[in-house]
Order: structure tokens, then C-alpha cells, then sequence
């Protein structure tokens, strides 16, 4: 199944994922093991939307959840920071392993696994009532966190969210009167700012215009040389563009599930599963 | 992938080994509190209460220290002080009708609420006559009361939160001045303003009149704090389709915020519905049926209420507590069906 990759439909894209970088071999990075699921499901009241995903984000690597609505994408997202229980009359099972603990061990501090596992939504959400620094440094001030030096770290963070050169005379405007763009760089700037080691990012571009996208495509490729980066996205001509590897999530009516996990350029030139290639040839979904 | 079948679980909620130490530190801080009425000179339900919520604060707490950080106390210290305040107002709340209910019930009967006082007056053994004409009453004056100021209400509060017109500064700052005024001055005024210049005498329709002048500021101001929740995104998209104002407001705008409007309607009730002063004066009093809102005096139970503890015989008190007990029950009826209308037109 792989001398056809040549002249079959995905090679667009199996291009675009070819002329990236060269994957990051898991382990590799000296940033730790990064985050791993293992056997996570995920029920809303008996309804179970999410069946056995085992998956593995290594330190340091980038990862793109895709499939086509509806398949858990967004619930697995949010079971990795311990979102998803906000939502009444949940519950899950399996672990979700940071650097090999499980943040669902009882008399786990969860403030401090979301501190560590940060998360930028769809829609951009900066806090209206504060200016774009104080945005930034909000989450400092949420977390009750000691910095020693407030300006260089919002300089750092706005910087490497792309934003800085954008807003360095305004940061005590309100955020409001960003684009929708900049709002979005605003809250990746805001989710940097207390240092975590993953970041989430829950379809961050979908209310984005092309432009913006790119923007957040780079900084996503600068983010990744120091943390672990998982993304859903239903784009996949971003997922080919920022991701190492690529996870294929899809339901048949039932749970979703996790179809097929792999490097992205193999999962867009040579999937081994016949329903992903047929969702990244665009055949559904 | 597992061939075992996978239990869901929470592990977000507590372990029972964290119900086991709440339930010990609850039943500790119990016995603190019974020991520490018991030898020192706090007495009393409040000493009580005090004295078991301090001691809890404290044990839970230094049992959240020992599993979690400063952090975790800090926060489990903001919630018991919430906790704190609605015991507060649920002791307060609670008391009051522990005191309707204890006191109202032992001059309840049958006769009670199906009779009148034409036979009977305040000082008859108990048993004898009822306040169903005062019930009537109560119901024509709220149902006066409403006609005339929902529609005013949500009017003025549409005029302020869609049209934004010129008058809207005034209209609002008058709307918040007319929620200051006392309810025996609104009685006054119709008094002064209809009973002295008019041919017109004490009848359900001025008390109506009365009781709008309390009900219109309440409905208005709620109304427009449900209408301004309404996003602003659900009206351009009735007015991009090439709606007008009108269509928009009165097909998008109004029903998203139905059970708002449901809601501030009951809240004008809510203010109402117990007021005397404001009838003392417009309805009179009257000891039977009067089913004509514009002609002859009539009353309502507060009315009875305040009539009957005046009178000062243990029979006419005793009345007067059952009567609050039932202008109670009657407004907990009214509720009850708004909210069951409400949410089935919600359905429809």
C-alpha cells in the first residue's frame, strides 16, 4: 500500500507534510515525556462519546487531532487538562499521564495540572475588562503566581505569541479593540505567560481569516521547539503545515474513536486505514 | 483495544475518604459546639450555630491543608463564606415561615377558606366564617394590578432597551425614583388624585391603580435587565434578513427572553401582593363577595391581616396568622402556575 503514493489525490498534501521539518522522534527532546493517554473514554450523563483513545504527545512535538464534527475530538482535548468535568453529569475513565503521573489521581491539585497544561480556545476570549498587558499577565495574577521581573515576561510572551511588534505602544489599551487575529494571539500570549509545558489549542483558527492563520501557524512552529503542542483542527492543509504527528479521530453513529495515529506526511500520503484516507483525500467529512 | 467493559468514573469528586473526614470534621465541630454552650455562658440556637460553623471552618480547613496547599484553604474558605451567608438568609427566610406555619395552621379549617365573614366577625370562636371573599379580593387586585402594568412595564422597558429614544434619560431616572416611593403614598395619591376630585369611591379598580403605581418600576427595571441579556447578534440577524424593528422586537427579541419576562412579572406580584397601606385608603374593607372591580369597597388579605391583629383578641390574632399563612400558600400557587405556563409555552 505504499509504492501508490505518487499520483493518488492526497499528494498535495503529503507534500505540504513532506517540506516540514523532519518529524521529531519521540523521546528525543530534553523536555520531558510529555503527555500520554491512555485507555480514555468519555460519557456525557450514559452517553459514551469517546471510547479507548490511547495516545501518546511526546515532549516537545506537535499533534493534530482531526476528524469530521462530532467525533470527540474536542471532549478527548478537553479531558487532557481536566476540563471536560466542568460539564454536569460527566464522567470519564482511563489516565492521562503528565511527565508519567496521572492527573486524575485523587488528591491531585488540579489548579496545578491546568497550570502546566494550558489551553487556547475556538473563539477568542481576552478578558474584557483588562487592558492587553494586564491580559497577559493575568494568568499570574489568577494563579497567584511571584515573577520577578512583569515587563520582560510580558515582552517574552507577547513576543513569542507573534503579537509584540503589534501592540508594544498600546498595551494599555483594552483588548477589545484588537482583530479577531490579534485577540487570538492575545490569549496564546496569555496561556504562555505562566510557563506551561503543554498547550491546548481547541480549533484556534476557525474564526480566523488566512492571514491571522498564518500568523498562528508560525507562532505554533516557534512554540514547539519548547513545549508539547496538541491541536484540533478542521483544516487539514494546517494540520499537514504545523504538525509531527496526526491523530484521525471518527464516529460511526456510536463513541468516537481513534481511528489511526501516525507522522503526519504518513498519515496524508500513506494512511494505513481506509477511512482516513478517505477523510484526508476528502472523500467525507 | 480492551475487550473488558470500562466503568465510567468521576475522580473529580470526592473519594470516601474525603466524605468520611467531612463527615467527621461536621460531627466533631457538633460536638465542639454542644460542649462549648454546655460550660461556657453562650447560650441559644445562634450560639449554636456560630459556635459548630467556626469549629468546622477550622477542622475542614486544617483537613484541606494536610491533602492540598494555602491555596486549597483559601479557596474552600471563599465557598464556606458563601455558605455562610445564605445559612443567613435561609435562617431568616426559614424562621419566617416556620413562624407562619406554626402559628397560621391551628386556625385552619375547612371553613376557613370557603366561607366569608358575612355570618361571622373577627371575635367568633375559630371555625366560625372565612376569608375566601378576601381571597377573591386579593386575586381581582393582583389581576387588576397586572393587566395594567405588564404591559406598561415591558413597554417601557422595550422603549428603553430597543428604541433608546430621546425621553430614555428621564424615563429611566424616573422609572428608579418611582421604585423609591413608600406604598402608603401610592395609596395617598390615588386618594388624593381620584377618591377627593372624582365622583369615583373606593373600589378594586383604584386599589388596582394603587398597586401599579409599586409594580410598573419593578416589572420595568427587570425587564430591561432580561432584554439587555439578549445578544445583540440575535437582532441584527432579524434585521439582516430585512425585518423591521417592530417584526424583530416582537418575534425574535421578546421570546428569547420570554422566561425573563415571565420572571419579572412575578416579581411584581411578589411586591404586591402583600401590600396593605396602599388599599387602606382605595379599596376599603368589606366582610364579603364583591365580584364588581369599579363599584364598592372590597378587601384583600393583607387587609384582613392587618384588620384582625389590630383587633387584639386571641381570636383575631389567630385569624390574622392563618390569613398570612393562606396569602402565602396563594402566592406560592400563583408562582407555581406562572412558571408551569411559562415553560410550556416555552415548549410549544
Amino acid at each position: 500500500m505504499s509504492d501508490q503514493t505518487q499520483n493518488t489525490p492526497t499528494s498535495s498534501l503529503s507534500a505540504v507534510a513532506a517540506n516540514r521539518a523532519e518529524t521529531k522522534v519521540p523521546g528525543s527532546s530534553p523536555l520531558g515525556t510529555g503527555l500520554e493517554a491512555r485507555g480514555v473514554h468519555a460519557w456525557f450523563d450514559k452517553h459514551l462519546a469517546l471510547e479507548d483513545v490511547s495516545l501518546d504527545f511526546s515532549a516537545g512535538t506537535v499533534t493534530a487531532l482531526i476528524g469530521p464534527s462530532g467525533c470527540g475530538k474536542s471532549t478527548f482535548i478537553r479531558t487532557l487538562n481536566r476540563m471536560h468535568e466542568f460539564i454536569p453529569h460527566t464522567s470519564m475513565a482511563g489516565q492521562v499521564l503528565l511527565d508519567g503521573k496521572d492527573i486524575y489521581e485523587p488528591g491531585i491539585d488540579v489548579t496545578k495540572i491546568r497550570l502546566q497544561i494550558g489551553m487556547v480556545f475556538q473563539k477568542p476570549n481576552p478578558f474584557p475588562s483588562m487592558t492587553i498587558g494586564e491580559n497577559v499577565l493575568s494568568g499570574i495574577k489568577l494563579a497567584q503566581l511571584k515573577i520577578d521581573n512583569r515587563d520582560e515576561l510580558l515582552e517574552e510572551c507577547l513576543t513569542r505569541a507573534g503579537l509584540w511588534a503589534e501592540v508594544k505602544d498600546r498595551l494599555g489599551a483594552h483588548a477589545g479593540g484588537l482583530s479577531g487575529g490579534q485577540q487570538q494571539r492575545l490569549c496564546i500570549a496569555r496561556a504562555l505567560a505562566v510557563k506551561p509545558k503543554v498547550l491546548l489549542m481547541d480549533e484556534p483558527c476557525s474564526a480566523l481569516d488566512p492571514g491571522s492563520t498564518l500568523r498562528i501557524e508560525e507562532t505554533i512552529s516557534q512554540l514547539s521547539k519548547s513545549m508539547t503542542i496538541v491541536i484540533v483542527t478542521h483544516n487539514m492543509q494546517q494540520a499537514a503545515r504545523v504538525s509531527d504527528y496526526t491523530a484521525f479521530f471518527l464516529s460511526d453513529g456510536g463513541p468516537g474513536q481513534m481511528i489511526e495515529v501516525g507522522p503526519t506526511n504518513e498519515i496524508f500520503s500513506r494512511p494505513r486505514d481506509q477511512r482516513t484516507e478517505n477523510y484526508v483525500t476528502g472523500r467525507f467529512g | 483495544m480492551s475487550t473488558t467493559t470500562v466503568k465510567p468514573v468521576r475522580p473529580w469528586t470526592a473519594t470516601p475518604k474525603d466524605r468520611l473526614m467531612t463527615g467527621l470534621s461536621i460531627a466533631l465541630s457538633v460536638l465542639i459546639s454542644v460542649v462549648i454552650v454546655a460550660v461556657t455562658p453562650m447560650k441559644g440556637k445562634l450560639a449554636y450555630f456560630f459556635i459548630f460553623f467556626f469549629a468546622w471552618l477550622v477542622l475542614d480547613s486544617l483537613f484541606i491543608i494536610r491533602k492540598s496547599s494555602a491555596k486549597g484553604v483559601r479557596d474552600s474558605l471563599a465557598s464556606k463564606i458563601t455558605l455562610l451567608g445564605s445559612s443567613f438568609v435561609l435562617m431568616a427566610v426559614g424562621s419566617i415561615l416556620w413562624a407562619v406555619v406554626y402559628r397560621g395552621v391551628k386556625g385552619l379549617n375547612i371553613a376557613y377558606v370557603t366561607q366569608t365573614m358575612r355570618q361571622a366577625s373577627l371575635f367568633d370562636p375559630i371555625g366560625k366564617g372565612g376569608i375566601l371573599h378576601a381571597i377573591f379580593g386579593t386575586l381581582l387586585l393582583i389581576l387588576i394590578a397586572v393587566l395594567i402594568s405588564v404591559p406598561m412595564g415591558i413597554l417601557t422597558a422595550l422603549y428603553l432597551t430597543e428604541i433608546k429614544g430621546k425621553a430614555s434619560g428621564l424615563i429611566q431616572f424616573l422609572v428608579q425614583a418611582m421604585s423609591g416611593v413608600p406604598s402608603v403614598v401610592a395609596g395617598l395619591f390615588i386618594y388624593a388624585a381620584i377618591i377627593l376630585t372624582t365622583p369615583l369611591r373606593a373600589s378594586s379598580f383604584l386599589g388596582g391603580l394603587a398597586l401599579t403605581i409599586l409594580m410598573v418600576p419593578t416589572v420595568t427595571r427587570t425587564a430591561q435587565e432580561v432584554l439587555n441579556l439578549v445578544p445583540r447578534d440575535l437582532r441584527e440577524a432579524g434585521l439582516a434578513m430585512g425585518a423591521t424593528q417592530w417584526k424583530t422586537v416582537a418575534l425574535v427579541v421578546v421570546p428569547a427572553a420570554r422566561s425573563g419576562l415571565i420572571t419579572a412579572t412575578i416579581l411584581g406580584v411578589a411586591r404586591i401582593a402583600g401590600e396593605t397601606a396602599p388599599l387602606l385608603f382605595t379599596v376599603g374593607t368589606f366582610d364579603s363577595y364583591n365580584f364588581n372591580p369599579f363599584k364598592g369597597e372590597n378587601t384583600a388579605i393583607p387587609v384582613v391581616v392587618w384588620r384582625a391583629l389590630n383587633s387584639g383578641t386571641p381570636e383575631s390574632v389567630q385569624r390574622a396568622w392563618s390569613a398570612i399563612l393562606v396569602l402565602l400558600i396563594v402566592v406560592l400557587i400563583l408562582f407555581v402556575a406562572a412558571r408551569a405556563l411559562g415553560s410550556r409555552t416555552m415548549k410549544k
